[in-house]
């Protein structure tokens, strides 16, 4: 059996992107002997970004990565939801920012990482230069008794999942059962959060429709930059904080600009925050989210 | 945010935004208007002019052109959407039916400024 997390690493895991403990997913239970576990989710890197929002954009990535090897008990894995690079019409400035991101996550002691694209990484040649590093943009894996699955909606520049990508998720959810443990990764969300700021999939509610019958599922997702919960009937889905700089919430500003760094507070919104498990008031800054409704 | 089932349980005030049309009125490329034409020059990354505006219950025909690579314009609180095809007019009729200001915004990912492309219509009495 391995170690159990203990109060240093959880203060640790607070200023992560997004921490899910298998036991807190809906469907999960676990045997008696068997091991909790947990994965980590990255999102929104944006490697390849300059400007103001962020003074230390080189960085910030390398100092998520160190965070996670910080942990002394480590993830089983971590999955990155996309928006790896910041956009750029440059086909040849692409490939290098996507090699230059697969450089620095390679120092990540966890062995299991797993990728999907954003809109930045893929929508400008459908996901071409993602799938020549990473692999297919759309896949599943089973996990200690979890079935995980990742949806594309964003290879396609329109925000669509497609239909034939549909298909084949309605015949993956097929060999499941309707009570199985079931995680969606998705980069942006599958539920219409603020479409006035792409924050949405145009056909997203096609696939929620196809979860609906399916107990226990949960979705993850990243691309608005900060945390956020949201049900659509007993799905619950979670978006992570972004690795390069927060944006406001939903129509709070007049754009989506990225929210101004404050150097009295720099990485503020991020997801990879220290937190130092010495001092008592990082008690405070832990939230934990149900994701099983009570 | 850590997802167990551990002890602190804080529930986010989550922003639910609906977006629904009541009766805006849409139909692409219509022959021969008799309503006002509005044309609106798109090309990376704006749209020309960048801000609209209109009456409540006055029906306009937005007549799109791009000037470079495929755009899209969309509309989401009146259900509003269309490509706009480089080298042909593409025409929305719309009568809006709700005063107030909405973004307006390219859906379909065109470049390094796609998310600054966006406008303002403003529907007035
Ligand atoms: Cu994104
Ligand atoms: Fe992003």
């Amino acid at each position: 059996m391995s170690k159990p997390i203990d109060r240093r690493d959880f203060l640790k895991l607070a200023g992560l992107g997004g921490v899910v403990f298998a036991s807190g997913l809906p469907g999960v239970t676990l045997g008696a002997g068997q091991d909790d576990f947990y994965f980590v989710q990255l999102s929104d890197a944006h490697w390849g970004f300059e400007g103001p929002p962020n003074p230390d954009a080189k960085g910030t990535l390398k100092k998520a990565v160190a965070a996670v090897n910080s942990l002394e008990r480590q993830p089983d894995f971590i999955m990155f939801t996309g928006d790896l690079t910041h956009t750029t019409d440059n086909p040849v400035e692409r490939r290098k920012r996507l090699s230059e991101f697969k450089e620095i996550v390679k120092d990540l002691k966890v062995k299991t990482v797993r990728y999907m694209p954003g809109e930045h990484d893929a929508s400008l040649d459908n996901g071409k230069a993602f799938q020549e590093f990473f692999g297919a943009t759309h896949y599943t894996f089973d996990h200690k008794g979890v079935h995980f699955i990742v949806l594309d909606n964003v290879s396609d520049p329109r925000a669509s999942i497609g239909d034939e990508q549909l298909g084949w998720l309605a015949a993956d959810l097929k060999q499941q059962k309707n009570d199985a443990p079931i995680v969606v990764f998705t980069h942006r969300p599958l539920f219409d959060l603020y479409p006035q700021w792409d924050w949405a999939t145009k056909d997203g509610a096609k696939a929620v429709d196809m979860l609906m019958p399916y107990k226990n599922v949960t979705v993850f997702y990243g691309h608005i930059h900060q945390e956020h919960h949201h049900m659509t009937g007993h799905i619950a889905h979670h978006a992570a904080k972004g690795l390069m700089f927060p944006l406001p919430e939903a129509g709070k500003a007049p754009t989506r600009a990225p929210l101004p760094w404050d150097p009295a507070q720099p990485y503020k919104g991020l997801g990879f925050r220290e937190v130092d498990a010495d001092t008592k008031a990082a008690d405070n800054k832990i939230t934990e989210f149900p994701v099983v409704k009570a | 945010m850590i997802f167990g089932k551990k002890t602190l349980r804080i529930v986010a005030a989550a922003t639910v935004v609906t977006i629904g049309s009541l009766g805006a009125y849409v139909a692409a490329q219509s022959a021969e208007p008799k309503e006002k034409v509005i044309k609106i020059t798109a090309k990376k990354f704006n749209y020309i002019p960048g801000e609209v505006k209109l009456k409540k219950g006055v029906p306009v025909i937005l007549e799109f052109r791009s000037q470079d690579v495929l755009m899209g314009f969309n509309l989401p609180d009146f259900n509003v959407r269309a490509d706009i095809v480089p080298g042909k007019a593409t025409r929305l009729r719309l009568t809006p039916d709700k005063t107030g200001t909405f973004v307006f915004l390219c859906d379909i990912f065109c470049g390094t400024g796609h998310e600054e492309m966006n406008g303002k219509l403003t529907v007035v009495d």
